[in-house]
């Protein structure tokens, strides 16, 4: 695509319709390869010798938490977009990922604990990853947290840019401390990597299970977005497009 | 000198002004009007480049420039609603520290005769919070004063203000404009100045 | 009088340094001369850090395996409970925009009002650390570590604390969105700091912690003054 087209697409009102064709192509992806992921991961992958069936919960679980981290990696590229080249859609674009992360983050955080009592006797046990997540949900929060506090959209759009920015250059020294401070403080690491050794199904279904997440990630984002842009681009005259839309 | 193109504000999604363009050469004052809530504030601090127009070009010596920028910092003096004073200083310590931020150090002769002028020298060594609404708006136009800038952005300089103190203002702006100085002044109240004015309503 | 002083259009080099130095004096000599915040944040700090005790029972063993811990945490929120007003009374009456507009580059700018900042706050926790790990049980070797630890760690607090100061600007949500949005940030300091002492304790030798401490300073002297005045710039734009 010709430059001019690019720019042509950064107007929120512009990209609204191609947001609104996009999601169904999305939900449908997700939707087939989730169901993918799951018959293997449920009926195909073998039991594991020393976890039992209990262990299926990370196909869920390890997707939902490679998505949160890479949604907030996303995030904050679209903020650095925003701040670099004053638009506004990409900042819709941030905000609209921003709620999709922070579930995938709670979700990662609430398997992990189904994951851990059959495991290892525990719910929570301040491992490195699990604590690391919480922390991410936290940076998700205090992002969505900014927003919500100011009134003006503007400046709401900048300061959570450089929230969000200030978060990414700090989530690998964050996740480096944690790290130190597990090997510190914890003999035996209950760490997540002591997964089951992977057998070649378990980690298809599990790559399976995180494109279904990535898709459902755009197209619940692209939703969003859409909503967003018509709460804020109020100038602009909707009356063909929302008619269409609403039915 | 200044030059606006068709520059247009926005508050919370609500257009304040569209398409308002102007000129201004040296020696020359832009008087603003209009009513309240009308973006003469916004306006002002677009001109002094706290915030970013809407849409439109603003220059400054022919170039086109952004909020913040750095040749309207060294060329721009701003005196806005806010006073910006520190209760705790005295008249003196606020007028000298406000024009070590903008220039060089000032003499302290150069700022009692400020003072002076403004009808402040009896009140040079009283914190500022004691002072009254006027006292303080003399203290923040005694400004004008210290600063050897080119362009004056003035927010409703004269509220508050008695009659000898607009008198003195219509002074000090007036040999500013003489000395070939720019000058944007959002008022509600006439003012007597000399030299070629350029009137807006917003 | 009508003489004006001559226009000039020289745009003089702007100097970091002067920047500084102006806004460093200029806070200091307003906190010394307000002195109602001067103390508060060393009194929250001893309060806090005797609820601990009273909370847990001033059992020998408990207190100096929690000392450490309890000393650098109380140490974040008293730091957490002065930076909302680093920049409020400034914004309040227009000298935050004075300072944006002024030739020096607002970064410096901010950098001295940090410092000022960290010199009325932050140095006075550091000063009194050592007494109060005596009565968590904390040897002398330990205390001053500890101060040591504070010493290059809450500069680092209130460099990052700025940050969300400046975002927070004027907002009604107030202190509790600021430790929402900066606690998380302070969470690799409070492990290096905490865990020094640890490690001491362990055999270890702290120089690992130190260093990581340090470096974290470094980079956080660089880096947060840049984003504290992208975040200045944008709330008062």
């Amino acid at each position: 695509m010709s430059s001019i087209a690019w720019f042509r697409l950064a107007s929120p009102a512009s990209f609204f319709p191609l947001a609104r064709r996009l999601v169904p192509w999305f939900s449908a992806g997700a939707a087939v390869l989730a169901v993918a992921g799951l018959w293997l991961g449920l009926l195909v992958a073998p039991t594991d010798a020393q976890q039992g069936d209990a262990y299926r919960i990370i196909f869920i679980h390890v997707p939902a938490a490679w998505m949160s981290m890479f949604i907030y990696v996303v995030m904050a590229f679209w903020c650095a977009v925003s701040l670099t080249f004053n638009t506004r859609l990409a900042a819709m674009l941030a905000q609209a990922l921003a709620p999709t992360g922070a579930m995938f983050t709670v979700l990662a955080l609430v398997t992990g604990a189904m994951w851990g009592k059959p495991a290892w006797g525990t719910y929570w046990a301040w491992d490195a990853r699990m604590t690391s997540e919480l922390i991410l949900l936290f940076l998700y929060f205090g992002y969505m947290a900014l927003r919500n506090a100011i009134d003006d959209p503007r400046r709401a759009d900048r300061a959570s840019a450089v929230l969000a920015l200030v978060g990414a250059i700090n989530v690998p020294i964050i996740y480096f401390s944690v790290k130190w401070w597990n090997t510190l403080h914890q003999g035996a690491s209950v760490s997540l990597t002591s997964a089951p050794t992977m057998a070649a199904t378990m980690l298809s279904g599990m790559l399976i299970m995180a494109f279904a997440a990535w898709f459902y990630a755009i197209a619940v984002a692209l939703l969003r977005v859409q909503a967003i842009i018509v709460e804020r681009e109020k100038n602009f005259r909707w009356s063909g497009e929302l008619l269409r839309w609403v039915r | 000198m200044l030059r606006a193109e068709r520059l247009a504000a926005q508050r919370g999604g609500v257009t304040l002004f569209a398409n308002v363009e102007f000129a201004l050469d040296c020696g020359e004052a832009l008087i603003v009007t209009g009513a309240n809530g009308s973006g003469k504030t916004t306006l002002l601090r677009i001109v002094a480049g706290l915030t970013q127009p809407h849409s439109g070009q603003l220059s400054w010596r022919g170039e086109s420039i952004a909020a913040f920028d750095r040749s309207v910092r060294a060329a721009a003096l701003y005196i806005g609603h806010a006073a910006a004073l520190k209760d705790d200083f005295t008249a003196e310590e606020n007028l000298l520290s406000l024009a070590a931020l903008h220039g060089p150090a000032p003499d302290r002769v150069a700022a009692a005769n400020a003072l002076r002028e403004w009808s402040l020298d009896h009140h040079h060594d009283i914190p500022a919070r004691v002072l009254s609404q006027g006292q303080r708006r003399r203290i923040a136009l005694a400004r004008m004063n210290l600063a050897r800038r080119r362009l004056w952005v003035l927010d409703e300089p004269a509220t508050a203000l008695d009659a000898s103190g607009v008198a003195t203002l219509e002074k000090r702006v007036n040999a500013h404009l003489a000395a070939q100085g720019v000058a944007v002044i959002a008022t509600h109240k006439p003012l007597a100045l000399v030299g070629t004015m350029r009137r807006l309503e917003l | 009088m009508a003489a004006t002083l001559e226009i000039t259009d020289e745009t003089r080099e702007s100097s970091a340094w002067r920047g500084f130095a102006w806004s460093m004096t200029r806070d200091l000599k307003l906190a010394i001369r307000s002195k109602a915040e001067l103390g508060v944040q060393l009194l929250f700090y001893v309060i806090v850090v005797t609820l601990f005790p009273l909370a847990v029972g001033a059992e020998p063993l408990l207190l100096r395996t929690l000392g450490p811990g309890v000393l650098w945490v109380a140490a974040l929120l008293a730091s957490l409970l002065s930076l909302s007003r680093i920049f409020a009374a400034d914004f309040a009456d227009g000298s935050l925009e004075q300072l944006a507009l002024s030739p020096q580059p607002l970064p410096a700018l901010i950098s001295g009002k940090i410092a000022a900042h960290w010199m009325s706050t932050g140095f006075p926790l550091v000063a009194a650390s050592p007494l109060l790990g005596a009565q968590f049980g904390l040897t002398a070797d330990e205390g001053w570590l500890l101060a040591l630890g504070l010493l290059i760690g809450t500069p680092t607090l209130s460099l990052l604390g700025a940050i969300g100061a400046a975002l927070t600007l004027g907002l009604r949500a107030g202190g509790g969105l600021l430790a929402l949005l900066i606690l998380p940030l302070y969470v690799p300091i409070l492990i290096f700091g905490a865990g020094s002492i640890e490690a001491a304790r362990a055999g270890l030798g702290a120089s690992a912690q130190l260093s990581l401490l340090t470096a974290a300073l470094l980079a956080t002297l660089v880096g947060a003054p840049l984003a504290a005045a992208a975040a200045v710039r944008i709330a008062l734009d």
